[in-house]
């Protein structure tokens, strides 16, 4: 299956706009781009081993939190996950 | 490392923030980036997620910015960067600027808009590529 990675991650798998996997699950397909491309995880995982909580990972059009099987989510090689990490931010409120 | 964008594409991200206000807006930056710079060749406006704060916060849903990344690669564009506006708050990254910020190497661009109307527009690039030694490094904006 195909993982799509972020502009600033890119560096990461040889500046490659998505790559491919393996893998029969989510976490299955996000560790094994972790195993291809081992600079990677510092990025996408904690310590512990979770994903970070300003990664976003999308399966096809679904964000994987909302899954009921969350990572454990079962894939097929036509899916496509993509990574996406969060923007946002505002105003500092220290004058409000 | 400098910002390109058209005129036109530098006074529509100003013209969205005067649309919004009071409220900030929000949008990206799409093109291609060098080491030197950082080119727009377009500009999609975003949604504000942030429906509980929208005077000084902004989140652009996660899914959106998947399909204007997948608009993007059609295009053979990347996202190179993004932009929001600050009504009645200066043109600076606040503290809540930056610990959102995670997207290294691509620019940020904020314009301060007060009593609804767009007075400056500056720009930085978050440089680093960890949320360890990431900075905002000051940049030009050229407008062609």
């Amino acid at each position: 299956m195909k993982i799509h990675i972020p502009t600033p991650l890119r560096v990461y798998t040889g500046n490659q706009e998505s790559v491919t996997v393996d893998a029969s699950t989510v976490d299955a397909a996000l560790q094994q781009l972790a195993v291809d491309h081992p600079a990677l995880r510092g990025h996408l995982f904690t310590a512990e081993g979770k994903l970070r909580s300003f990664v976003n990972v999308y399966l096809n059009d679904d964000d994987i939190r909302y899954l009921p099987a969350k990572e454990a989510t079962a894939t097929s090689a036509k899916d496509e996950l993509t990574i996406i990490p969060s923007i946002a931010g505002g105003a500092c409120c220290c004058c409000c | 490392m400098m910002l390109e964008l058209t005129q036109t594409d530098y006074e529509a991200i100003r013209a969205h923030g005067e649309e919004t206000y009071p409220h900030e807006c929000c949008g990206v930056f799409l093109g291609t980036a060098s080491a030197d710079q950082i080119q727009v060749s377009e500009i999609v406006r975003a949604g504000n997620t942030r429906l509980d704060s929208l005077h000084n916060r902004y989140n652009i849903d996660p899914g959106e910015l998947i399909k204007i990344q997948r608009q993007a690669r059609n295009k053979g564009l990347d996202i190179v960067g993004f932009y929001h506006s600050h009504p009645d708050h200066p043109a600076m990254w606040s503290s809540t600027d930056f610990a959102e910020a995670h997207w290294y190497g691509c620019a940020y661009s904020i314009t301060s808009v007060d009593k609804g109307k767009a007075n400056l527009t500056n720009a930085w690039v978050l440089t680093g590529s960890s949320e360890e030694d990431k900075k905002f490094e000051t940049i030009e904006i050229k407008r062609s």
